[in-house]
């Protein structure tokens, strides 16, 4: 059981605690879950490794190269010599999806990262900057979050340009009124927290209190929801590349490497699926990793 | 806090003073249409702002990079435009432009923003209404057939909505295009006539929020199935099944009522990648065609139509909370 | 579906509910283990225990939801389980729904969430007669007004049509209670109906059940609260660790408990006799039970070494224990010699706390009116009142987190409340709050340590060992082990918690404490433990306390004088003695005639 952790002390309350342990009223859920093999984590975790190997060291997993073209073996078939086929010009499709894995993840990280600072620095602001920050950010969020993510990236990218980093940007302005909101939700909350004011009841400073107390309950929560968050944006990047925003040609980035493929889907399937399987793929890693810090998350702080 | 008062909530023996409602509603209704017209015109001025940003010069945009217009010619369509005028000047007279209904003509199609946006309106709503209903139809057969029993269908469930969740929707369509469409040739490959040619964008659309959905539904009726009225109801006699739909599909129905209304707005955005995949005329592609062109009062009456589509399900989305939940009619 | 009396049952008539041999476990957790009784029809058994007894699975287990809600499927197996000649442990699902409202009716506490809350109160109370087919749906809603009428509901009508936030908890109690009797079961099992109750309306919820029992409907009552039980119970059951330690008629088991565990519950009720003693036993460091031996060894101060080896039988008079209290002994002789009194003097010194004529109105609605009252130097003064009477708000005033529209507290005769936040610093460590939830006053990301090192580190203690020291030193003032330093609270139980609470308050060495419900979270075996810190503390430190609590056996109990809420305004305020002998407020008597002491006859 979850409750092992409590050794038994000699305490005043040791004994109705024992007691209490044996035999709960309500079998609490969350303790038989934690006992079980936890299959999905694992293979999450695996595939994490893969993902980062391929990420920093693609060479390691394939020594074909991922810009050399052959033109004979072009559009060929899965197969032994290439796991994944060949594309249009002939290239090996596992190697460019492993080498692809370093500008797609790149891309969604530094959306994710920009987003991250900006709606904590928005977030706090417009809980601890007094009623007219709040009041004038709070409405351009309102006003922000009334867009589509990808029509605001849409329109960010029409400032910006084309390009890795004006995409991530693209992406990052379009996930910031979100994480503000959070920011600003969770800081709200806490400042009106019972620990709040027990700090308040000891007499410490108001810088002291934000910077002890308020800050960092108010951005954790914010932190694990990125994590899923991060999984949002690695496909909406993607996404943008695939409508032809992104990295240009030749880098084997996945999106694009996808929406070059459907130009084949007639008569090559595996230049379309595999790209976009390896999307998936990470993404669905990222979501069971950021589900589970999520779970652990709300258990350490509601238990 | 060094002004005095903590500044901290209310405790909470403090119940809301009662009002009459009827004076409280039109307060409300006023706030609300207030607050609606607030979002709109931040939404324009949001979008008219950000394409003063954008690098380069609108007319050079609007004739395209191939040809070699004279000065003068330029100057004539500036001042044809307006664009020779100082910028909080253009921005007065867009908006007076706004107010009598008038979104402007489209730089590179010639032709008024109202009636482009219109034209394309029709396949978008189509693709956008059936993605909704069938990603809501799967959502409740996978959430209330598996909540709260059945581990194995359960946890089967639950990894297709993962799945479905992290799914690329432009993926989706092309895995669907190639088996369907290229190897069985059951649906067109392309287009937007008829009923046929709308099933497999419909799907792609709807998947991915399908899975969000179900994944929000069936946490919503878990919790809402270990809450002390459900076991109430269940001592009274009412079956396992009965008490899923006649008490927890309520309380689930609230943070689902959110989500749809969220992800019907998004589904705009969607309709970006699934149009482009699929090649159907649209919304969506009228977006991507407006802003690689920069064309700029079409993108400004794009973000409009999005911000007011956002305006009305947020108030439909309010409005429905009131009927699914009594707490909230009376404070 | 009924069977035939189960054969070779000698009595003329078998009893309405008999249970034999319950067993019921969770996984490896064994909730029940060996539970028998039997129930009558227009008979109250009471089952009482704490948290964690098994009195809620045994109540769950009657109406076959044993495990519902949690994933953990519960396993249940019995000697005997019948009812009215039905075998209980054979029926299918559907068999149970026939039985379910029909048969027995269930009514939880707190109908605020044990009545659905998106549906009216009309649909909740129709429910089980359309279940089970009794009505037809234009009979419905007389059906429905009949029952408000029968519960004592006012205007029946519209109160069917409204939802459970609408009404009051004592209303709203009724309509739960309105809808369990619907299809008029024989056996009503309550779970504690009235825990979240006032005390005026527990005694109103209780006279209806007591009326119900009068009229043949077989009642089983679970609680972890003595004086319910006294009010209604013709037997009591009581539960520890899974398993009935005792039980007997409720008048002998109550003036003559056998059992030290009943003893021990009993004696842990605060009261006018509990002034100046102390609640809980001596908690002195035992050797913990072998899983065979009797559940209440390790904490047993009678206990040796067979109680830890063996389980006690259950003897002829229905108490399982090696070494049982012989007949006739009272329940005060378990408690300790009186420590020296409190003095209650003071009116020439100058009142550490001076509230005067405060007032504040949240939304225009005024919450606390023109109170006023002063608290000397190791003085304790209870305030009680029900919820909303505005004792709460009082408190955060007294403690500057809520400045009063109008009047003023001084601390130590100078000003307090009306001075900004930053002059109000340096003195914030003579005033020190305990508050009812004390997980939601400390940091989630905090350990034990860092919790209460962060009050050391006010004083001026030097980070390091001094800190360490300090800490420790704390902990175990308020009986809290240095092993506990490196949890974090969610992983301590309710009374640790709240043992850590004042540990942190007393760090800076306060002059007042204020408590707000410091107890009405615990067990009542917590609570007489964390009452004697309280007392102990008060009398070591000369800390003067502002006791908050609805509970006015707590606040007789503890406090020197007694101020009394209602609506806002302090409608009484008096020595404890005079308060509770000569009650001058219409209120103040209401209030006292409410809560009946323990064992009181019907």
């Amino acid at each position: 059981m979850a409750h092992t952790t409590v050794e038994p002390v000699p305490g005043p309350d040791a004994a109705p605690d024992a007691v209490l342990l044996k035999a709960p009223e309500v079998p609490a859920p969350a303790a038989p879950a934690r006992r079980r093999p936890p299959l999905a984590l694992l293979l999450a975790l695996a595939a994490l490794a893969l993902l980062l190997v391929a990420a920093l060291a693609p060479g390691l997993l394939s020594s074909a190269s991922p810009i050399e073209t052959h033109p004979a073996e072009a559009l060929t078939p899965p197969g032994a010599a290439h796991w994944f086929g060949t594309d249009q010009l002939g290239r090996d499709l596992f190697a460019r999806v492993l080498h692809g894995a370093r500008p797609s993840l790149l891309l969604g990280l530094g959306a994710t990262a920009f987003a991250i600072t900006g709606g904590t620095l928005l977030g706090l602001a417009a809980a601890l900057g007094g009623r007219w920050a709040d009041q004038i950010l709070m409405r351009l969020a309102d006003v922000l979050l009334s867009l589509p993510p990808i029509l605001l990236a849409l329109l960010a990218v029409t400032v910006l340009g084309t390009g890795s980093l004006n995409v991530m940007l693209a992406i990052a302005i379009a996930f910031v009124p979100g994480y503000a909101r959070i920011v600003r939700a969770e800081t709200l909350v806490v400042r009106r927290s019972g620990y709040v004011e027990a700090a308040v009841g000891l007499g410490l400073p108001r810088p002291l209190l934000i910077v002890r107390h308020v800050l960092p309950n108010a951005v954790g929560p914010m932190l694990v929801l990125a994590t899923v968050g991060f999984g949002t944006a690695l496909i909406a990047a993607a996404g943008l590349s695939f409508l032809g925003l992104g990295p240009q040609p030749p880098s084997p980035e996945w999106g694009a490497m996808l929406s070059q493929g459907r130009r084949f889907l007639a008569t090559a399937w595996w230049v379309g699926v595999f790209p976009g399987a390896a999307i998936t793929a990470t993404a669905l890693v990222v979501n069971v990793l950021g589900r589970r810090a999520q779970a652990r998350f709300t258990r350490r702080t509601d238990a | 806090m060094s002004t005095g008062t903590t500044g901290f909530a209310e405790p909470a023996d403090t119940p809301a003073p009662a009002r009459s409602s009827a004076p409280r509603l039109l307060r409300a209704a006023a706030r609300r249409l207030l607050g609606a017209a607030a979002v709109l015109l931040g939404a324009a001025t949001v979008a008219f702002a950000a394409l003063q940003l954008v690098p380069g010069d609108p007319v050079t945009v609007m004739l395209g990079p191939g040809t070699a217009a004279t000065p003068e010619v330029k100057a004539a369509i500036q001042e044809q435009y307006g664009l020779d005028r100082p910028v909080p000047v253009q921005y007065f007279t867009y908006l007076g432009h706004l107010l009598t209904g008038d979104l402007g003509e489209s730089y590179q199609l010639q032709r008024p923003v109202a009636d482009l946006i219109g034209d394309q309106l029709g396949p978008t709503v189509q693709l956008g209404a059936a993605a909704l209903g069938l990603a809501v139809l799967l959502a409740l057969l996978a959430a209330v057939g598996t909540a709260g029993r059945r581990p194995a269908l359960r946890a089967l469930s639950s990894l297709a909505e993962l799945l479905a969740v992290s799914s690329p929707s432009y993926w989706i369509g092309i895995l669907l295009l190639t088996a369907f469409s290229f190897q069985l040739r059951v649906f067109p490959v392309a287009g937007d006539d008829g009923f046929a040619a709308l099933v497999l964008p419909a799907v792609t659309l709807a998947l991915p929020v399908a899975g969000m959905l179900a994944q929000v539904l069936r946490e919503g009726l878990e919790t809402a199935l270990g809450k002390p009225f459900v076991l109430t109801a269940r001592s009274r006699g009412v079956g396992s099944a009965a008490v899923v739909l006649r008490h927890a599909l309520r309380h689930a129905a609230v943070p689902v009522v959110t989500l749809t209304g969220w992800l019907t707005g998004s589904l705009l955005g969607g309709a970006v990648l699934v149009e482009s995949v699929f090649g159907r005329p649209g919304i969506g592609a009228l977006t991507l065609q407006a802003t690689t062109n920069k064309d700029l009062p079409l993108v400004i009456g794009l973000v409009l139509l999005s911000a007011l589509v956002f305006v009305v399900i947020s108030a439909l989305v309010d409005l429905l909370y009131l009927v699914i939940d009594p707490r909230l009619r009376t404070d | 579906m009924t069977h035939p009396a189960a054969p070779g049952t000698p009595e003329s008539s078998p009893p309405l509910l008999a249970v034999e041999g319950l067993d019921v476990s969770f996984g490896p957790v064994r909730a029940v283990q060996d539970v028998s009784f039997a129930l009558d029809r227009g008979e109250c058994l009471a089952v009482v225990g704490e948290s964690g007894s098994g009195k809620s699975v045994t109540a769950r287990t009657l109406v076959g939801l044993t495990g519902a809600g949690g994933r953990v499927p519960a396993a249940v197996s019995a000697r005997r389980l019948a009812f009215d000649g039905l075998d209980l442990a054979t029926l299918t699902e559907a068999q149970w729904r026939e039985v379910r409202g029909r048969r027995i009716g269930l009514v939880l506490q707190d109908a605020l969430v044990s009545l659905d809350p998106l549906r009216t109160v009309g649909a909740e109370i129709a429910e089980p007669l359309r279940v089970h087919g009794l009505a037809t749906r234009a009979a419905l809603p007389a059906r429905v007004r009949s029952l408000l009428e029968r519960t004592g509901v006012p205007e029946p009508q519209r109160r069917a049509a409204q939802y459970a936030h609408q009404l009051s908890g004592g209303l709203r109690q009724r309509a739960l209670i309105a809808s369990a009797l619907a299809a008029e079961p024989d056996l009503l099992i309550a779970d504690e109906p009235t825990t979240a109750l006032d005390v005026t309306v527990q005694a109103q919820v209780l006279d209806l059940l007591d009326e119900l029992r009068g009229k043949g409907t077989a009642l089983l009552l679970i609680s972890h609260d003595l004086s319910v039980v006294g009010r209604l119970a013709d037997r009591v059951a009581v539960m520890f660790g899974g398993r009935i330690v005792e039980t007997g008629p409720a008048e002998r088991l109550l003036a003559e408990p056998r059992h030290p565990y009943t003893r021990a519950l009993l004696a842990a009720v605060p009261g006018a006799r509990t002034r100046g003693t102390r609640l809980a036993p001596e908690p002195a460091g035992r050797p913990p039970a072998s899983p065979g031996g009797c559940p209440y060894a390790a904490r047993c101060a009678a206990a040796d070494d067979t109680c830890r080896s063996t389980l006690p039988p259950v003897d002829a008079l229905g108490s399982r224990c090696w070494h049982p209290t012989a007949a006739g002994a009272s329940v005060l002789s378990v408690r300790e010699p009186d420590p020296a009194p409190t003095v209650v003097d003071g009116a020439d010194r100058t009142a550490l706390l001076d509230v005067d004529r405060i007032g504040r109105s949240f939304a225009g609605r005024p919450v606390v009116r023109d109170v006023s009252f002063r608290l000397h130097a190791g003085e304790t003064l209870g305030l009680v009142g029900e919820s909303g009477s505005g004792k709460t708000t009082t408190a955060r005033i007294v403690l500057g987190l809520e400045r009063p529209d109008t009047g003023s507290v001084l601390l130590d005769g100078r000003p307090w409340s009306e001075l900004t936040e930053r002059r109000r610093r340096p003195d914030r460590l003579r005033i020190q709050a305990v508050q009812q939830d004390p997980l939601g006053s400390f940091d989630p990301r905090f350990t034990v340590e860092r919790l209460v090192a962060e009050a050391v580190a006010r004083t001026g203690v030097p980070r390091g060992e001094a800190r360490r020291h300090r800490v420790t030193e704390l902990l175990d003032q308020v009986g809290l082990p240095a092993a506990l330093l490196a949890r974090r609270p969610t992983e301590l139980s309710g009374g640790q918690r709240q043992r850590v609470a004042i540990a942190r308050a007393l760090a800076p060495a306060p002059a007042l404490l204020v408590c707000d419900e410091p107890v009405s979270a615990l067990d009542l075996s917590v609570q007489a433990q964390i009452l004697d810190l309280l007392a102990d503390l008060r009398r070591e430190l000369g800390l003067a306390l502002l006791f908050i609590s609805h509970d006015l056996g707590v606040v007789q109990h503890l406090a020197d004088r007694v101020a009394v809420m209602k609506d806002g305004r302090l409608v009484e305020t008096a020595t404890v003695d005079r308060l509770f002998a000569e009650p001058a407020d219409p209120y103040t008597r209401r209030l006292l005639a409410a809560t009946a002491p323990v064992g009181a006859s019907r």
